[in-house]
């Protein structure tokens, strides 16, 4: 016989006793901490899958010139005269190697990049199509996206007379690396740019009109010397890119939106997405309470009679409540270990049956240890705090009463 | 030689404070010599097992003193009730009450794992002890489902006295045996009396079982006959 404290010995000898009970509520605790782990993976997985592709091509945070506004010496509600919005021309963000350095010093900035967008035509022989200059200095702009990434041929190296294109327009235009095209503005002002590289930035009407050159070509071309339209940050946390881009509102009066302005919708399905995950969590775990928590009142109820023997030989109520808590401590450790497993294998059938449009993983087989250690404490926690009330309940037990049942 | 128990003016009601409050034992006065081997006799519902609960710890006096190995036992709390009887007293009932998910040998060594917390070697040879001397020594790994009545009472006596207590209770130990099988329980009770020197107080309906006491106690209406 092993040398096993009372107990944990009671304890154990009871879940073999009621072995049909003891595998239906494991299979239920299994189930449920299963569900939990591989919903919470595959949740978190998809989320940040779609977060690395919707904002791994945009800055988090973009700092634009105030909007020009007609100026009334009176309020609207006191003219008769109807005003027309001004039209917006390009304009350029006053001191803006200034705001940079502020951005970049604001706590949770990662990088800035200043940027000068307008718009204009890619020709090559007869074709002529619409494209969005947009003048970086690539090393900084690589700190915000990562171009490397989705480079098709080339290299991201939008300096002197080159230019950066995307794969449609490349194809459109019939150009590939060290090809000629021509930019034109709508003032007539052109240049001719050397392809020196072609991206692929997953979404084809930005590969069609994204053109990168340098910032100081882009100037000339938009008629815009020594100025840029718009600054892009990155932040450390994305899901402080709202506050991060309020004080910067505030600190220099700019037009600045964060990623979850521009992508209000994404950012409420995400919270969608989490919400329910948090509700199909909350509903398993009472579920998984509740299993556990009968199975003992039961277990209790049918051993009355066996805890007021072993109360009349000399055991302590609490010895009594610890053989009970014991046992709703092992379904859900146990229960936690099979649920993970269980989770590991879904997973990986999951990952082998699921691809994405490109053929790339859409669910990484891989288990985070935190979701993994967080589910099996819940689940030990649950457990006990289930058994704590049957096993009260039995260490209550009058061994009087109990005998004679 | 001193006294393992003693009572003085106890008294036992159900129900108090309500209307229907009963007193089943009215004032008793009783003392058990260490050692002494003595029977518990009287009709049904006289109060014999309330008597023996109470000298059990199982139940509390609603008045009086009752004093164990010369502790007064008003004095102890719950816990201190607990040890008190799992270190003194040793019980037998009449329908054994062994724990059935437990083999026989881990039914007698049960007391001793209570009592230090933990499945010991020692504890599993004094139980093989106990089981031999109750004749039991090839039944060790049976659950008590698999032996018959009277062997399930020998388990129930090894059991009694898998602490060396030094008094043991029996209610009606042989109420539920054949007539052979209740002699023999009675011997195994009054050779244990005589090798280990403990007290027994055994509730008997059967007046020849009694006879074979030192000592008759005779319980009527929740008084002791003088």
């Amino acid at each position: 016989m092993p040398r096993l404290p009372f107990a944990l010995m009671v304890s154990l000898r009871y879940l073999r006793e009621g072995r049909m009970q003891t595998l239906l509520i494991l299979a239920g605790v299994t189930g449920g901490v299963a569900v939990i782990i591989f919903l919470t993976t595959l949740i978190s997985q998809l989320q940040a899958s779609i977060i690395d592709k919707t904002l791994g091509s945009q800055a988090h945070i973009v700092l634009k010139a105030p909007k020009a506004a007609n100026r009334t010496t009176l309020p609207p509600s006191q003219t008769a005269a109807i005003v027309q919005p001004r039209a917006q021309v390009l304009r350029a963000i006053d001191q803006w190697a200034a705001v940079a350095q502020l951005a970049r010093q604001t706590a949770g900035v990662l990088a800035a990049s200043p940027m000068l967008s307008g718009a204009g035509f890619a020709v090559r022989g007869d074709a002529s199509l619409p494209v969005a200059m947009m003048g970086v200095e690539p090393q900084a702009y690589q700190r915000i996206v990562q171009m490397d990434k989705y480079l098709k041929a080339g290299r991201f190296d939008p300096t002197g007379t080159n230019a950066v294109i995307g794969t449609e327009l490349a194809k459109d235009l019939g150009v590939t690396v060290g090809d000629k095209i021509r930019l034109v503005t709508m003032e007539g002002r052109s240049d001719t740019f050397t392809v020196a590289g072609v991206f692929d930035i997953g979404n084809r009407d930005l590969n069609r009109r994204w053109v990168f050159t340098s910032i100081s070509v882009a100037q000339t071309l938009l008629d815009l010397p020594g100025g840029v339209t718009q600054i892009d940050l990155r932040v450390t946390n994305l899901f402080e890119a709202q506050g991060i881009a309020q004080t910067l509102q505030r600190r220099t009066g700019l037009n600045v939106e964060s990623w979850m302005q521009t992508n209000a919708q994404l950012l409420s399905a995400l919270n969608s997405q989490s919400m329910s995950n948090n509700l199909i969590r909350s509903f398993v775990t009472l579920i998984v309470a509740v299993g556990i928590a009968s199975v003992l009142v039961v277990s209790v109820v049918q051993k009355q009679k066996e805890i007021g023997i072993l109360r009349a030989m000399g055991a302590s109520p609490r010895r009594i409540m610890a053989v009970f808590l014991l046992q709703g401590g092992f379904y859900g450790l146990v229960g936690s270990a099979l649920g993970a497993a269980l989770s590991l294998g879904l997973l990986q059938f999951f990952s082998k049956i699921t691809r994405n449009a490109d053929g790339s993983v859409l669910v990484s087989p891989d288990l985070d240890t935190s979701v993994v250690i967080g589910a099996c404490v819940l689940a030990l926690v649950v457990g006990l705090l289930a058994a704590a009330l049957p096993a009260r309940r039995a260490a209550r037990l009058d061994p009087v009463q109990a005998i004679r049942v | 030689m001193a006294n393992i128990v003693e009572l003085h003016q106890i008294r036992k009601s159900y129900g108090e404070g309500t209307p229907v409050a009963t007193e089943v034992l009215h004032g008793l006065d009783l003392a058990i010599a260490e050692g002494e081997f003595a029977a518990l006799t009287g009709p049904s519902g006289s109060g014999k097992s309330t008597l023996l609960n109470i000298i059990g710890l199982l139940e509390r006096a609603s008045s009086g003193e009752l004093r164990i190995d010369g502790q007064d036992t008003a004095q102890l709390n719950d816990a201190a009730l607990t040890a008190l009887r799992g270190r003194t007293i040793g019980f037998i009932f009449q329908f054994h009450h062994l724990l059935p998910a437990f083999t026989a040998l881990e039914n007698v060594m049960m007391p001793a794992i209570i009592d230090s917390g933990w499945a010991t070697a020692k504890a599993q040879d004094q139980a093989l002890r106990l089981l031999d001397q109750v004749g039991l020594k090839d039944a060790l790994h049976k659950r008590p489902a698999q032996l018959s009545g009277g062997m399930q009472q020998r388990v129930a006596i090894a059991r009694a006295l898998s602490l060396s207590p030094r008094l043991i209770l029996a209610d009606e130990p042989t109420g539920n045996l054949d007539t052979h099988s209740a002699n023999d329980i009675f011997e195994l009770l009054e050779s244990v009396n005589h090798t280990q020197q403990s007290a027994c107080l055994i509730v008997t309906h059967d007046p020849r079982l009694a006879a074979r006491c030192q000592r008759q106690i005779q319980i009527v209406d929740g008084q002791l006959l003088p």
